[in-house]
């Protein structure tokens, strides 16, 4: 067991593909000798070389049709977007050709490749560079989503996705990668389509994902010493595939739900997530499901204005005690 | 200098010279079932039984022919949505790609591609990509692989002129030069992108050619409707690429005899530029040439006899084959053959 960076987990997680599989390659803009923006691939291309870690121009586009091209003629490509915002610049990668070339095909191609990008706001690095856009991705069928909280999750779950046979958006939260966590000895490989019950309790489920895990694991033990509120807070891991299964028996207990969503409000992932449990377990609830989100507007740059956006501590915490409360 | 499409082709070379005999026949032979195949999708369409979209490369075979005769087993085609032609080339049979336009289940993806999806791995055609530039990258990334793995296949990205406005071309062409990736790019310029003149909407005069400095590559304008022509070019690319050299960028000048797509009647060509073409028609002059070397007349018409033959068995296949089972609506969205995307 060691103290790890969400950072070096990073670098700890590609490098264990990397070491296991020679067919595992990673490519990006600054990701090699510079050891990446934000350092999470510091070291690989010392360890791996230049063939299999390769920096490339700053062209979105060639990024990831290169890394589809490699999928689709075996290999198993990493390929790093800077930030999640730059998606947008090459989305027809991620919106048409990654997730339709199977279906298309009749199932005679295949696209196993990974993309990793920084996501979501903290850093007031304004409207362009702070978005939490993950759910662009989760509603286009034929690609896994996923966002890890914890460095023990960036590893497993990266090991995860780069096994994957389908493609596999990765978003690492940048306002996550200074933060610390217990990772244990070893490989470490774990399940896409698995959320996680970080904190179990019994007046509420808070449904969070990456910065937003911590925020509500904060705010749950708040309610409980402030207000006697228990919360059980589900990090749901993996938008897709979903699981859906330890979400309703969350909600089967606690009969109440909340979401807490770095994205802004209109189909943000909790509205998804919120339509499944009403369907499925309406008469389940004790009350109406809540959202908790950014509000419907790009991110500002200023912190005070960032932080009056992004779901807060404090916001979850009056939040849920209203409900309860009314 | 005067355009290539003022010029008669001039014949080079003998019947057993380095492309030889058999390759001419090849070629001769993949121009007519492309030229019958074509045909027929168009008259399928005009009785309805080709539905949605079809964009047909009639007067555009010789590239085609000219680039996959070249090829090798194992070198890998990526096409556009006007990629019949290209996925035929490779020896793709006749009744799967009219049986995906006729929405069969025999068609090559069942129904579920269509005409502008069309792809057969085992055949080398890696896709038909409908997003214009999309496949250039790709072709990059297959390229990658070969390179990374040692394996000396090729990959060949076919695309129109239209392509070469849009950033993917760009990007891809720096990319596979700063990487020295075995890829070759194929313009074919048919001199309109959809309805407009490419040369109305680009800065210079050859749009592939003429941008291939900026890529450190050599200039390559091919005349598109000799089949001989484009196979030299072709395989002089492909050396190229397998020796370790880096990609090519070849500009076909050709033209198509049919409008965009089945719903554009092409009214907007300048009188007597579509019998211009005509005059020089790929198929036309190839034949004239087989003749010239000394390739008997009853050779030609076999070929022709039988590929007519083969297209209307093709045709008679699909009529009576069923559409496609209900079953493969959610299959094959995922690795593990379905759609599920939760427990």
């Amino acid at each position: 067991m060691a103290e790890l960076t969400y950072r070096d987990a990073v670098i700890r997680g590609i490098a264990q593909e990397m070491t296991r599989d020679p067919d595992v390659v990673f490519i990006g803009e600054d990701v090699g000798k510079a050891g990446g923006v934000f350092k999470a691939t510091v070291g690989l291309y010392e360890q791996f070389g230049p063939v299999r870690v390769r920096d490339t121009p700053i062209s979105e586009q060639a990024i990831l049709g290169a890394a589809m091209g490699a999928a689709m003629t075996g290999l198993k490509p990493i390929a790093e977007i800077m930030f999640s915002d730059f998606i947008a610049v090459c989305f027809d990668y991620i919106a048409n050709e990654f997730p339709k070339s199977r279906y298309m095909s009749n199932g005679q191609v295949k696209c196993p490749l990974v993309v990793r990008t920084g996501n979501g706001g903290g850093a007031r690095f304004g409207a362009q560079h702070s978005q939490s856009v993950e759910n662009w991705c989760m509603m286009i069928p034929g690609l896994k989503v996923v966002a890890p909280s914890s460095p023990r999750d960036v590893i497993g779950l990266m090991a995860a996705a780069v096994r994957d046979p389908d493609p596999v958006i990765f978003f690492e939260h940048k306002s996550l990668y200074a933060t610390k966590g217990e990772v244990p000895d070893g490989e470490i490989v774990d399940t896409l389509g698995s959320a996680k019950i970080l904190r179990p309790g019994k007046d509420a489920t808070i449904l969070a994902l990456a910065l937003m895990v911590p925020r509500a694991l904060a705010a749950a033990e708040k309610l409980k010493s402030e207000r006697g509120i228990d919360c059980e807070v589900v990090d749901v891991r993996s938008l897709v595939p979903l699981d859906t299964q330890t979400i309703l028996g969350s909600v089967a207990r606690t009969h109440r739900l909340f979401t807490v969503e770095e994205n802004p409000r209109l189909c943000g992932w909790g509205a998804e997530l919120v339509s499944i449990v009403v369907d499925e377990a309406f008469y389940d609830l004790d009350g109406p499901p809540v959202r908790i989100t950014t509000p419907h507007i790009p991110l500002p740059a200023a912190d005070i204005l960032e932080d009056l956006a992004l779901p807060s501590v404090e916001r979850i915490v009056e939040r849920v005690q209203r409900s309860l409360n009314a | 200098m005067a355009k290539i499409e003022d010029r008669a082709p001039a014949p080079k070379g003998s019947l057993n010279d380095e492309i030889g005999e058999e390759k001419r026949l090849a070629m001769y032979r993949t121009q007519v079932v492309i030229r019958e195949a074509e045909q027929r999708a168009y008259d399928l369409f005009l009785q309805n039984l080709v539905k949605g979209t079809s964009h047909l490369s009639l007067g555009q075979e010789a590239v085609a022919a000219g680039f996959a005769v070249a090829m090798k087993p194992g070198d890998l085609s990526f096409c556009t949505y006007r990629g019949h032609a290209h996925t035929l080339a490779r020896g793709v049979e006749i009744s799967k790609v009219l049986g995906e336009l006729m929405q069969r289940d025999i068609g090559l993806m069942r129904g579920k591609g269509g005409s502008m999806h069309l792809t057969s791995v085992d055949h080398g055609v890696m896709g038909s990509y409908a997003i214009i530039g999309a496949h250039l990258p790709i072709a990059c990334g297959a390229a990658w692989r070969a390179q990374y793995k040692g394996a000396k296949d090729v990959s060949v990205c076919f695309f129109g002129d239209g392509t070469t406005n849009i950033g993917a071309f760009h990007e891809a062409l720096n990319f596979a030069a700063v990487w020295k990736l075995p890829v070759v790019f194929v313009c074919e310029n048919n001199l309109y992108m959809e309805y407009t003149p490419i040369s109305d909407v680009t800065a210079v005069e050859h749009p592939a050619a003429d941008r291939a400095a900026s890529y450190g590559l050599p200039r390559i304008v091919v005349d598109g409707n000799d089949a001989d022509a484009v196979y030299r070019t072709a395989l002089a690319a492909y050396d190229k690429a397998r020796a370790g050299g880096g990609p090519s960028l070849i500009e076909c000048m050709t033209y198509r005899y049919s409008g965009h797509s089945r719903a554009d009647p092409a009214k907007y060509r300048p009188e007597g530029e579509l019998e211009k073409w005509k005059a020089r028609d790929p198929i036309k002059l190839y034949r004239e040439r087989l003749k010239q070397f000394g390739v008997g007349e009853n050779t030609i018409m076999r070929i022709d006899t039988e590929v007519k033959r083969e297209v209307d068995e093709a045709t008679e296949l699909c009529k009576a084959a069923p559409p496609p089972s209900l079953d493969i609506l959610t299959t094959d969205v995922y690795a593990d053959g379905g759609f599920a995307w939760r427990n």
